[in-house]
């Protein structure tokens, strides 16, 4: 692993209603440099809180939080988001802006020449896998879910961000979109030389995107590694989380055999 | 349409509707310039919303009229305490306490929606707006107001019809509006006028709320065409109505009158007067009784017909009665000390009086007030709308005794035929009155000096003291104007046909008094 994370989380503490409710619970976690690391577990684990600490979206009671080696607190919030991707749940584009306008809005801010925005905008849009012509000028609400999707995904890299957050990002789609888009992501990811925080709460799509999973589970990071790292660990839950995919693994396996005359 | 009212009304519309579409525009300006960033302030705080909300909804539940009215006391003890502290004053009469009691009115729908728009943005696109890292600002106007915009523009556009519609209620506060046909109309019963105003703010309010539409609708398709069409329509509106404004001389005669039929016949003598002395006039019918004294104090209007009585009991606050030419001289030398003139009486009283149907008061051998008040407790009396607080009223009580069953306040028209026909036993009518001799009625004698003399009396205003081409100009009405002839003008006056016009009854009256 390289010498400086380029997200470093270490002793991150987080609680709300004035402590009553911990949601991150002493974490430490550091992302390298290209990696895609995936954050799983189920709901009101802390993961979506880990994941906007980040980005400043929500700020940290404990400890300290380094993006690109410089402390996000001292950090100006604004800057720090305009340079980091993030992709939200089902889109969370801007209803009364066209695809164009949602995909350019950070360049915008960040005072791009016009051109510019423009020429950055159909780059993306080839990059999304989206038609120019056809879906440029269109408006959010005409789009398919999935479309809505690349979208999200193309506005997140519109300034060339060096990182890509993402939350729940392929959660609320059907399966077959939903697997396409990993791919373009993941093709993307690597193209790019992307580093990516991808939280879920499908184990499935976790461990066949990522480099990494980190394993969530009330406000407390319960384990983190690869596929084959995880498959080794002990810990109940992290055994019940594996339990599905293997189970699909197997039954598919049986299901679908390679020399299939069928 | 050969009746002559419809072309007379439509002589006065570029001036009315002017003056309305200009003081419904500064009030909706004014008041989208403060409801607008005040609702923004207050929509993530619910205590401040909460206040505000409410301050709007009761101003929302004063009448419309009250609240115009309330203004304008309030500016004269404002532009009192400007003239003594910061050495300028301005005009408390019209323009000023409309825009600014229709500002106030304009403000609960803008408020209401405004709010209602932005809270109702949906929670994900404002978590995407500082996600992809806007600003409080930039989210604000980017991504919370283009949102909410059509929300806020139902606000905008509910607004603008209501203040298009009260603004017809600021006659009475001396701003000329829409609303001078339906004042007009109503008290010399002229139902060609009060349907033409009525008719006239409808359509400006219709055509105002279109244009607002199109606006809406041109920002909502992001149709630059349309949005600059709608901006163009309002503006030309704007434009239309400054044209005459602009190109009528500034120095004119301003005559004023109350709101009552003989005050509207007798402005309209009096500014035909001034006009054939070839001096440029212009009218403020319909003033509250209140406002057109300080209005021609404060040199707004510049002369105006008022009684005496009224004036010695109403502006001084006397309780005693004098003779009637006592009062008369210590009220001009009264009036003296505030510089303004009282120029000669007309010759006619027009008194308060309690009346009753003739045949009634013989049945019951009624011929005084004294003889009234053994009857008074299973009688109802009806006065117009300022009668009963009147000081005469606790005068008259008090000298007879007089307790009546009930009271009730009525349109002052109305009220001669409520009495004939039982509607009530005993009225507080005007001795002028044309309508008492129509109806049969009767006045009682007021045996104690209760009431006291109400000559009806000529003031000009401070600056017009020594005018002499205005003094010269109506002094041939003065002592001409007998109690016979004011009555048969009243009730020619009161008629519902185009020879009823305070104009052409004024011009009827001239001839009678012996003018050519």
């Amino acid at each position: 692993m390289p010498a400086t994370p380029l997200i470093a989380y270490a002793h991150v503490g987080k609680s709300f209603d004035n402590g009553r409710v911990v949601a991150v619970d002493d974490v430490s976690l550091d992302v390298a440099e290209g990696e895609f690391l995936a954050i799983v577990g189920g709901s009101g684990s802390g993961k979506t809180t880990l994941l906007r600490l980040a980005n400043r979206l929500i700020e940290a009671d404990r400890g300290q939080i380094a993006v690109e080696g410089e402390d996000v607190s001292r950090v100006d919030p604004i800057l720090l988001r305009r340079r980091i991707g993030y992709v939200f749940q089902s889109g969370g584009l801007f209803p009364h802006l066209t695809v164009a306008g949602n995909i350019g809005i950070t360049p915008r801010l960040l005072g791009w020449p016009q051109p510019e925005i423009s020429a950055r905008v159909d780059e993306l849009l080839d990059l999304a896998r989206l038609d120019r012509a056809q879906h440029r000028d269109r408006l959010p609400h005409e789009l398919s879910g999935g479309q809505r999707q690349r979208v999200g995904v193309a506005r997140a890299l519109a300034a060339k961000p060096r990182i890509v957050l993402m939350d729940e990002p392929f959660g609320a789609l059907d399966p077959l979109t939903r697997d396409a888009l990993g791919d373009d992501y993941r093709t993307l990811h690597r193209k790019l030389g992307l580093t990516t925080v991808m939280i879920t709460h499908d184990m499935t799509e976790a461990l066949l995107l990522a480099d990494r999973v980190a394993v969530m589970r009330g406000g407390r990071l319960l384990a983190l590694g690869t596929a084959a790292e995880l498959a080794r660990n002990t810990d109940a839950y992290v055994g019940e989380l594996l339990r599905t995919p293997r189970r699909h693994a197997e039954r598919l396996g049986a299901l679908l055999p390679r020399d299939a005359s069928a | 349409m050969s009746d002559p009212r419809w072309s007379e009304a439509l002589a006065h519309l570029p001036d009315y509707l002017g003056n309305h579409v200009r003081v419904s525009v500064a009030a909706l300006a004014l008041g989208l310039l403060i409801s607008l960033p005040l609702a923004i302030i207050a929509r993530n705080r619910p205590v401040l919303r909460g206040a505000l909300l409410g301050l709007a909804s009761i101003v929302q539940t004063v009448p419309g009229l009250a609240l115009l009215a309330l203004f304008y006391p309030l500016l004269l003890a404002l532009t009192a305490v400007t003239a003594a502290w910061l050495g300028f004053s301005f005009s408390a009469f019209g323009f000023l306490p409309a825009v600014l009691a229709l500002a106030l009115y304009s403000m609960l729908p803008v408020l209401r929606n405004t709010i209602t728009g932005l809270s109702g943005v949906d929670p994900a696109v404002l978590e995407a707006a500082e996600g992809v890292g806007m600003t409080p600002r930039q989210s604000l106007t980017m991504v919370e107001l283009p949102l909410a915009l059509p929300v806020m523009m139902a606000g905008i556009r509910t607004a603008a019809v209501w203040v298009i519609g009260t603004a017809t209620l600021s006659t009475p506060i001396g701003q000329t509006s829409l609303g001078n046909y339906i004042f007009a109309g109503l008290q010399t019963q002229n139902w060609v006028f009060v349907l033409f105003g009525c008719f006239a703010a409808a359509v400006l309010a219709l055509v105002v709320d279109q244009l607002l539409a199109l606006i809406e609708n041109g920002l909502r398709n992001r149709s630059r065409i349309r949005a600059a069409l709608g901006g163009l329509g309002i503006a030309a509106l704007i434009a239309a109505t400054l044209v005459p404004a602009l190109a009528r001389p500034q120095a004119r005669y301003v005559v004023g009158a109350k709101t009552f039929t003989e005050q509207y016949v007798l402005l309209a003598l009096m500014a035909q007067r001034l006009q054939a002395a070839g001096l440029p006039t212009t009218t403020r019918a319909g003033l509250g009784s209140n406002v057109i004294f300080d209005a021609l104090a404060a040199g707004d209007i510049d002369v105006y017909v008022d009684y005496s009585g009224t004036l010695w009991a109403n502006q001084f606050h006397h309780s005693d009665i004098w003779p009637r030419a006592e009062l008369l001289s210590e009220l001009k030398s009264t009036l003296e000390k505030q510089d303004i003139t009282l120029f000669g009486e007309l010759g006619f009283e027009n008194a308060y009086a309690l009346v009753m149907p003739k045949t009634r008061a013989d049945q019951l051998g009624i011929h005084s007030i004294a003889d009234l008040a053994s009857h008074a407790a299973t009688m109802s009396i009806a006065g117009d709308y300022e009668f009963f607080s009147r000081p005469e009223w606790a005068g008259i009580q008090k000298a007879y005794g007089l307790a009546f069953r009930a009271q009730r306040t009525m349109q002052p028209d109305f009220m001669y035929a409520a009495v004939a026909s039982g509607e009530v036993d005993v009225i507080a009518g005007y001795t002028s009155d044309g309508l008492i001799a129509k109806y049969d009625l009767v006045a009682l004698a007021d045996d104690r000096h209760a009431i006291p003399p109400y000559d009806a009396i000529v003031l000009l205003s401070p600056k017009r003291r020594d005018d002499e081409a205005l003094k010269a100009a109506l002094r041939p009405l003065l002592g001409k104007i007998g109690i016979a002839e004011m009555r048969e003008a009243n009730l020619r006056a009161s008629g519902n046909d185009a020879s009823s016009s305070p104009d052409a009854v004024a011009r009827w009256l001239w001839e009678k008094v012996g003018g050519k």
